[in-house]
């Protein structure tokens, strides 16, 4: 049998509310700390406790760590899932199971370990009762470990890391662990070909999950005020505003520069957040898809009112509950044009965890400058799950608050300002907040129509005027966002456009194209609207673009359609909104289904 | 950027913050003649005025209605913010926190407050937000828009107009269940009670609820031509013509009332409110005893007039979060953005 090595899926099947999270953990950061490139998918079910749960794992020594939907090793501890996990495993592949499970195994090609879980956990006196079917996950790190080579040391050292060195804790999990790998030592020959090797394809890199990125960028942003209402998969960027917050601002005094409040639902979130932004704070809010919904008629308000205020929306599917445990980019085409009326959203495009942070804290600056609402459009794959990652980088500029008139400028200018007025020909105009104790700084924000002083008006040509310096605003805001970021190669016969955290998935799918099939395509990674000038530059160069997005109706693509008409005929869609994770397997079969041969190479 | 209004007359007398009442007012009202919001209004610039308040130390807001056009109408120092319908109290709360030391003056509506807003009501006087809240309730005792408000009373018929078929919301008691710290409730047409609990609201740290009950001067309500056509056929007015306001003076209380007193104030559309004064002996620190006042005035379809209840030892909001001296809004990236040595920590947190 020929080894395998650094180059396989493990699937975790357990039940929700069992505790193998901190198992499954502790194998991705384990196989992380051996230096071999890993990826962990959490696919959970909108359950809190009893339904099928699974965990998957990827280890490739190429880097390539998109999901695949194909799994070599199987670990079945939950019998309401055991058939499935079974007709699961990949031929040749390996299935490890709780051994009390007793329904029949059914496959012939594949090695079959069953594991004494509950023995093993019954064997250590020093866990009590009600601990031993958390620790039973345990077992099975113990077994897999030993199985595939998985070094103990470091699956320590990952246990130490999650029970933050409280020793009882790692201790018990780390005796089942040596336990379980000392009886699979004596009683499981290896009878498959997967292996685990040291490697040092992970110095100098972190882990971590994007909403965690996301909450620390944007203290690192110098954020003051966020409004918030619990849902998955966005909640966890609050919360670890909460947790960081106290340590990253912390202060001589014990005072506060910050707040954090948790509102009574997705409308007063954005509204306080709003308010916040409109008297001059930092401010922001976290949600998915349905708060998103709800907060339509205030982002309206804030893009008319010219107040900066950042959204961060962590993608998920369907309304009102939908499948909020499955991903998705399906929020694109609504969050831009977002509120009713001329509406035309900025948006920005994290594609890794460290563009959560680094958009995290940059967002800001663009809504400050741009003095409107700043949309990031993250997904549940990458706000929740841990990612290998490039370290976090300090902000490169200082923190840019954009026009503002204090009482002294007010007094240079002699009172003489216009809350809406283009002074600079930019259409961004100059704001003054609440506190500026000059007596010609106030003004009164409304939605109704205003003239360049803010005074109400109802004039036609005052209110075109003003709409018209709205989109002249939103030209200038190409040169404000993130420009995109590209791969190329020699020869490439098709352009590939994507967003977000698909990038994995199709830069694997893009090697198989040309490793397999003799097709080089290159690929750019979108990372804000409105489009910049490379955008354009990047679509004209090729007879045919494909749109890679997890949605069903194509948004990118109908987006960039409309932006630029001339290449509609070239632009084609591979659209696929499954809510699980991008895999290179659709994203390669989707190019070819609509990759036409250049005429040359038939 | 607001011009200073044109001052009439000789030299006006100041207060002791230096202003004088000009200073204070705002624009023209667009508001029909005889509304009782512009009395409303000119309360407010009086009490300022009176209470040499600095008006860029205070924010106005408001949602979207009659009442809510209001803070045009005065303080035009002062900045401003005219929200959203039902959904002004989530801007003031946040706006207040850009600058603590800055006290908010919200007026609202029956219909922002009490039908669309009410969810947003009950949560900003749970948390206390350090503003003024003055609803201008127009809505009691209802038909007075054409459309039933949510302050009407149950049952009521009024003349020829058939019956409001829902329970009413009483918005001083659902401030009171929400554990407010400040419940008032007076007349537009009584004045001098409007400007001294104005003055009340003002002093009192933390938010300040102040129903007023200030009567609409239009019926034909487009909406409702129905209602407007068969009325004014039944009262012989020239109310056929649908779009036709009459000019009509505003109701003010001839005589001021009494502690303890009982009157009926009739509207224009010729509908009668029940105004009950607190008693002389009133001890508004009691908060069952307002709750029993007003579960009282209800079932005698009174409305109860006065300071009904006030406590003035619970923190107001941004107190709770032990903020810095600084207004947050002046605080500079020093203070903001962590110190270069924090990324590493931060990294280092991270697997």
């Amino acid at each position: 049998m020929d080894k395998v090595v650094n180059d396989f899926s493990i699937i975790v099947g357990t039940k929700n509310g069992s505790g193998s999270s901190t198992a499954n953990n502790t194998l991705l950061r384990a196989i992380f700390k051996m230096g071999i490139p890993v990826s962990g998918k959490n696919l959970f079910p909108s359950n809190i406790q009893g339904l099928p749960t699974w965990y998957t794992i990827r280890a490739n020594k190429d880097g390539f760590t998109a999901r695949r939907e194909e799994n070599e090793i199987v670990i079945a501890m939950n019998p309401d899932s055991f058939a499935r996990d079974l007709a699961s495993v990949a031929p040749g592949g390996a299935f490890f199971y709780a051994d009390d499970i007793k329904q029949p195994i059914t496959r012939a090609d594949v090695a079959i370990y069953p594991m004494p879980v509950k023995q093993i956990v019954r064997g250590d006196p020093g866990i009590p009762s009600d601990f031993r079917d958390l620790v039973g996950n345990m077992v099975y790190v113990g077994i897999l470990a030993q199985t595939v080579g998985l070094d103990l040391e470091k699956i320590y050292a990952a246990l130490n890391f999650h029970f933050k060195g409280k020793q009882k804790p790692i201790d018990m999990n780390f005796n089942t662990v040596k336990a379980s790998a000392e009886w699979a030592k004596v009683n499981l020959p290896k009878k498959d070909p997967f292996f685990l090797e040291p490697m040092d394809k992970t110095d100098g890199l972190i882990m971590a999950d994007g909403n965690t990125a996301a909450a620390v960028g944007s203290i690192f942003g110098g954020v003051q005020f966020a409004a918030w209402y619990p849902i998955t998969p966005a909640s966890s960027l609050a919360e670890s505003l909460n947790d960081y917050f106290p340590l990253l601002r912390k202060r001589e005094d014990g005072k506060h520069t910050y707040a954090v409040l948790q509102a009574e639902d997705e409308l007063a979130a954005i509204g306080m957040a709003i308010g916040a932004g409109w008297s001059g704070l930092r401010s922001m809010t976290s949600t998915s898809g349905p708060g998103l919904s709800l907060m339509t008629e205030f982002a309206g308000l804030a893009y008319y009112a010219e107040i900066p205020v950042v959204v961060w929306d962590v993608q998920r599917i369907g309304p009102s509950t939908g499948l909020p445990t499955r991903t998705s980019q399906a929020d694109l085409t609504f969050v831009n044009s977002m509120g009713h009326g001329d509406t035309q959203s900025v948006i920005l495009l994290p594609g890794s965890v460290e563009e959560c942070f680094e958009f995290g804290w940059r967002a800001f600056d663009v809504a400050e400058q741009l003095q409107a609402p700043v949309f990031v459009l993250s997904d549940l794959d990458m706000g929740m799950n841990q990612w290998m990652s490039k370290p976090f980088q300090y902000p490169d500029t200082s923190m840019q608050r954009g026009k503002v008139l204090w009482d002294k400028d007010i007094e240079e200018l002699k009172g003489n300002w216009g809350r809406y007025l283009d002074k600079d020909g930019d259409g961004i105009p100059y704001r003054t907040v609440p506190g500026n104790k000059h007596p010609m700084s106030s003004y009164f924000t409304r939605g109704t129509g205003h003239d360049e002083n803010a005074r109400y008006t109802e004039d036609s040509s005052v209110w075109l005027r003003n709409m018209d310096r709205l989109r002249k605003k939103y030209e200038t805001a190409r040169t404000y966002v993130p420009a995109p970021v590209s791969y190329t190669k020699l020869g490439a016969t098709v352009g590939i456009v994507g967003y977000g955290s698909t990038e994995a998935a199709i830069l694997e799918a893009i090697h198989q194209l040309d490793t397999e099939h003799g097709i080089k395509a290159d690929f750019m990674r979108i990372r804000a609207l409105p489009f910049p000038q490379e955008v354009a530059d990047f679509i004209q160069q090729y007879d045919q673009i494909l749109v890679v997005e997890q949605n069903r109706d194509g948004q990118l693509k109908q987006l960039l359609t409309v932006e630029y008409p001339d290449q509609a005929a070239n632009l084609k869609s591979v659209a696929f909104g499954d809510g699980m994770p991008a895999s290179a397997k659709w994203v390669r079969e989707g190019i070819l289904a609509k990759y036409k041969q250049p005429a040359e190479q038939r | 950027m607001t011009q200073p209004l044109p001052m009439a007359g000789a030299a006006a007398n100041v207060n002791l913050a230096g202003l004088a009442k000009n200073d204070y007012r705002g624009n023209p009202s667009t508001l029909c003649q005889g509304c009782g919001h512009n009395s409303n209004s000119n309360q407010i610039v009086s009490a300022m005025y009176e209470m040499n308040v600095v008006p860029e130390n205070i924010i106005k807001f408001s949602g979207i209605g009659c009442s809510s056009k209001s803070p045009t109408y005065f303080l035009n120092r002062s900045f401003g913010f005219n929200s959203l319908h039902g959904r002004m109290p989530s801007i003031a709360t946040g706006s207040l926190f850009g600058d603590h030391t800055l006290k908010g003056l919200a007026v609202s509506g029956d219909g922002d407050t009490a039908s669309i807003g009410m969810g947003q009501f009950k949560h900003v006087v749970r948390r206390n937000v350090n503003m003024v809240y003055i609803i201008e309730n127009n809505g009691v005792y209802g038909l007075t828009k054409g459309q039933f408000s949510a302050t009407a009373e149950r049952g009521l018929s009024l003349k020829k107009q058939g019956a409001n078929q829902y329970m009413p919301v009483d918005i001083c008691m659902e401030a009171l269940v929400s554990n407010a710290t400040f419940v008032a409730r007076s007349f537009a047409g009584n004045a001098k009670q409007v400007k001294e609990l104005i003055k009340a609201a003002m002093s009192h740290n933390g938010l300040a609820v102040l129903d007023i009950i200030s009567p609409c001067v239009t019926f034909n309500n487009q909406e409702n031509a129905y209602h407007s056509y068969a009325w004014g056929k039944d009262h012989e007015e020239p109310l056929h013509e649908i779009s036709y306001i009459a000019p009509r003076n505003e109701i003010i209380l001839e005589e001021e009332m009494k502690e303890g007193e009982i009157r009926e104030v009739s509207l224009h559309d010729g509908s009668v409110v029940v105004l009950k004064n607190l008693d002389k002996d009133y001890n508004p620190t009691d908060r069952f005893e307002a709750l029993r006042v007003l579960a009282e005035a209800q079932q005698n379809n009174w409305l109860a007039t006065g300071l009904i209840y006030i406590e003035t030892s619970k923190p107001s909001l941004t107190e709770i979060y032990n903020l810095v001296e600084t207004p947050l809004n002046r605080l500079e990236e020093a203070d903001l953005r962590p110190a270069p040595a924090m990324i590493d920590k931060v990294n280092a947190l991270m697997f």
